[in-house]
């Protein structure tokens, strides 16, 4: 997977954001402190906020100048912190809702819902489900509607260390299984580094690190002599060598 | 009591309160979520003037309706060039005014009913490959559907209390335009106090029920925004 954003302006918390980047590979992530863009970007990206500039996935634009994709249209999954799961229908509802217009593609319902240990809970209202069920029926509602990328909220926000490491693990097994790409968010360092090949780090709505987990999150450990010697990310170089 | 004519008027009140919530639903819903889900210039002027009715006398916006919708008036014209109708002083005036009454009411209710409904779960549901009618369909009317019931029941309450704006755009035509308001009305104007109990009990009735209803629709609002 590559998404590249070039010039892409959005509105964000009474600022302009503008991301310039490219993220590739089977699973990134988005990194900063609380109002960097973060979820700004998944928005933009998924085409729930309104932006200008450019957006491709594989080289397919989903926005350039005079060109916007709905989010209909763009095969973008997106489970948000808040997991907006239908409280009025049951979890089988909940996953079938995206499988119409897939054209039949995409791995079936019994097999992601057996892969995500909701088999036993398909009749069941969601309001009812535990906050890890309701994490799982998003991200196997996600799945089934056969996205290109999936963009995941902070989707170990609250958990419980137990809890956080078997979502880390779930996710990393569903994106190998089903062979989905995922973007997410996280403030965790440790996560990042143990699920992403790759970290985008985010301030004031600018990218001001992008590479391995493990060179751009050092830049959140306390100030030692050998961060001190470090030189600013060159972002124009980066994204030269990305493209 | 019970007499031809009370029967009439009864009938009529209710089936004229019926269709005039008719007419009035869709302009309010479409009002309504205009309110709620989108920003455009003179939305707050718009907003005032549709919450009017709700405080200037009732007989001045029946005078308004019947500069506009009288055989002189640009809507009444209109219609009667086009179509051959007179929308004043005949049993048409009577939903038509009992419209223009419910539909303020009606359009609060349905606005607070969609802002009630967590856009978030639209926006997934676009991502899911909705279509804008699927998301309205499926989504957004099913968890703002007891908050719509609510503000409909509120405009038919409305609609069959309406006095002030009937009497001046339909009149009060016995056996044409009367309603149970205009019927109470006169039976008090006459020192009939028996009739005026009467319709004042079936006035009671309705507008209790209605009230009734409506505050139960409106308390199983809660859940539609949750996720």
């Amino acid at each position: 997977m590559k998404l590249a954003l070039r010039g892409l302006r959005v509105a964000c918390h009474g600022f302009e954001a503008c991301y310039d980047l490219a993220l590739q590979g089977q699973a990134t992530a988005l990194y900063g402190p609380s109002g960097s863009g973060k979820t700004t970007l998944l928005e933009a990206v998924a085409g729930l906020r309104p932006s200008q500039g450019r957006i491709t996935l594989d080289g397919a634009a989903l926005q350039e100048p005079g060109h916007c994709l709905p989010a209909q249209a763009r095969g973008i999954g997106y489970v948000p912190q808040d997991l907006a799961l239908f409280p009025h229908l049951d979890v089988r509802a909940n996953l079938r809702y995206g499988l119409r217009g897939r054209g039949g593609l995409g791995p079936g319902l019994d097999e992601v819902a057996k892969a995500l240990g909701l088999a036993g809970l398909l009749g069941a209202r969601v309001t009812r489900l535990s906050g890890g069920e309701q994490r799982r029926v998003a991200l196997a509602r996600a799945l089934l509607a056969g996205p290109k990328l999936l963009l995941l909220d902070e989707p170990t926000a609250n958990l419980d260390p137990a809890l956080k490491a078997q979502v880390a693990e779930l996710l990393k097994g569903l994106s190998q299984r089903f062979k989905v790409p995922f973007i997410l968010v996280s403030h965790d360092a440790r996560e990042i580094a143990g699920l992403c090949g790759q970290v985008a780090r985010l301030e004031q709505g600018r990218c001001v690190a992008l590479g391995r987990p493990k060179k751009v999150l050092e830049l959140d450990r306390p100030a030692s002599p050998a961060r001190a010697k470090a030189k600013p990310l060159a972002l124009k170089g980066w994204l030269d060598a990305m493209c | 009591m019970l007499g031809a004519e009370t029967i009439r008027v009864l009938w009529f009140t209710v089936a004229s309160a019926l269709l005039g919530v008719a007419l009035a639903t869709l302009p309010a819903l479409a009002l309504a979520w205009l309110l709620a889900r989108r920003e455009w210039p003179g939305k707050a002027l718009i907003e005032t003037v549709v919450a009017l009715p709700m405080v200037i006398p009732p007989v001045a916006t029946g005078l308004l309706l019947l500069k506009l919708l009288g055989r002189r008036g640009p809507l009444g014209a209109l219609a009667y060039q086009a179509l051959g109708m007179d929308l004043a002083f005949n049993w048409k005036a009577v939903p038509l005014a009992m419209a223009a009454m419910a539909l303020p009411l009606m359009v609060r209710g349905f606005r607070v009913a969609l802002e009630g409904v967590n856009p978030r779960l639209e926006q997934v549901a676009r991502t899911l490959g909705a279509s804008e009618r699927r998301v309205l369909l499926t989504i957004t009317l099913p968890l703002a559907g007891p908050g719509l019931l609510a503000a409909l029941v509120l405009g038919l309450a409305r609609s069959l209390g309406e006095f002030g704006a009937t009497v001046i755009l339909a009149g009060n035509i016995p056996g044409q335009t009367t309603t149970l308001s205009l019927a109470l009305y006169r039976a008090v104007e006459l020192g009939h106090d028996d009739e005026a109990l009467f319709f004042l009990c079936v006035s009671l009735a309705l507008a209790f029920g209605a009230l009734w209803l409506s505050g139960r629709l409106a308390r199983r609002l809660g859940p539609g925004g949750a996720s």
